[in-house]
């Protein structure tokens, strides 16, 4: 059994089990219903080592991955409202496919520590649009921002026409 | 595109000689990218397939974010390739539209040009695939601030 308590655990075992997210070394952790994604500094996310600056497409990956966690866990606590604050052991979420996004890099990353949090700006039957900030040392100096599409229906479900 | 293949791959060889390391790029070293070519604004990369870098486990296919690296990494190869003077790019904002999963299995290639270049920007568009060109995994659209060596006496 799945109880409330043990939905970070969720997460964690999921983020666990992707081989890229370890690649990339995330962690997530969840406040109530907001998902805070870390990925700590390791010098293989380097893009530019004269700067040092972070590479674009870790942190664009990073972006996404945080994005499509937000939007799991959302599905969950909903699958868990539905079936009475418990879920069944073999529950596993669909996983969200991304359509489009559009990544803006507003400052360079520095070899540190970031941060990233999703707002879901309109969740419909198939389809999200997500929101994300990535930061460093100060939340409200972003290094990078995206928003983008995301598929929600299981592919079962998602025949063409 | 002996002076850009040094920048970008610190000149290391691959395993199975197949285009050039990035080991320059620290991150797209670690992904085990390659640089086939880079020329005339126009940059051809290729992503092998690895199982650390996939993003769903039930299919092999590989995480989105990989595609995403792969796409960011070969547009700013464009862009150096654009021009022997340009020192150094940031990327402004990157669009990648995903149109079907990466073949479990397969390589990644992708290809960036570099269609119209600034004094300050670049414009780049590109596209990933694995069997053929015509069957995209991913298209992109970038623009990118450059920085350029100074001009002679200024």
């Amino acid at each position: 059994m799945i109880e409330q308590g043990a939905q970070s655990d969720l997460l964690d075992g999921l983020s666990k089990s992707i081989p890229y997210i370890r690649f990339l070394g995330l962690t997530f952790e969840r406040r109530g219903d907001e998902i805070t994604a870390l990925m700590p500094y390791k010098p293989d996310l380097i893009g530019n080592p004269l700067l040092p600056a972070l590479h674009g497409g870790a942190t664009g990956a990073f972006l996404e991955i945080t994005a499509v966690t937000q939007l799991v866990s959302d599905t969950t606590l909903r699958a868990m409202a539905e079936a009475g604050g418990i879920l069944p052991d073999d529950y596993a979420p669909v996983m969200p496919r991304p359509i489009d996004i559009t990544f803006d890099y507003l400052r360079s990353g520095k070899p540190l520590d970031t941060y990233a949090r999703a707002i879901v700006q309109r969740r419909g039957r198939r389809v999200a649009n997500v929101r994300v900030e990535a930061w460093q040392e100060e939340r409200g100096k972003l290094i990078a921002a995206a928003h983008g599409n995301f598929l929600l229906s299981a592919p079962a479900t998602d025949a063409p026409g | 595109m002996s002076e850009l293949q040094d920048r970008m791959t610190s000149g290391e060889a691959t395993p199975d000689g197949r285009g050039a390391s990035m080991a320059g790029i620290p991150h797209s070293g670690a992904m085990g990218m390659r640089l086939l070519s880079a020329e005339n604004g126009e940059a051809l990369l290729m992503l092998p397939y690895s199982d650390f870098l996939v993003g769903d486990v039930a299919t092999g296919v590989l995480g989105g974010g990989a595609i995403t690296a792969l796409l960011d990494t070969c547009c700013g190869t464009a862009v150096f390739a654009a021009k022997a003077k340009i020192v150094s790019t940031a990327t402004l904002d990157l669009r990648i539209d995903y149109m079907r999963p990466a073949t479990p299995g397969k390589d990644v290639y992708a290809h960036a040009e570099c269609y119209r270049l600034t004094r300050s920007v670049a414009f780049v568009r590109a596209t990933a695939w694995t069997e053929t060109r015509e069957r995209a995994v991913a298209t992109a659209s970038a623009a990118f601030i450059v920085n350029r060596k100074p001009e002679a006496g200024a």
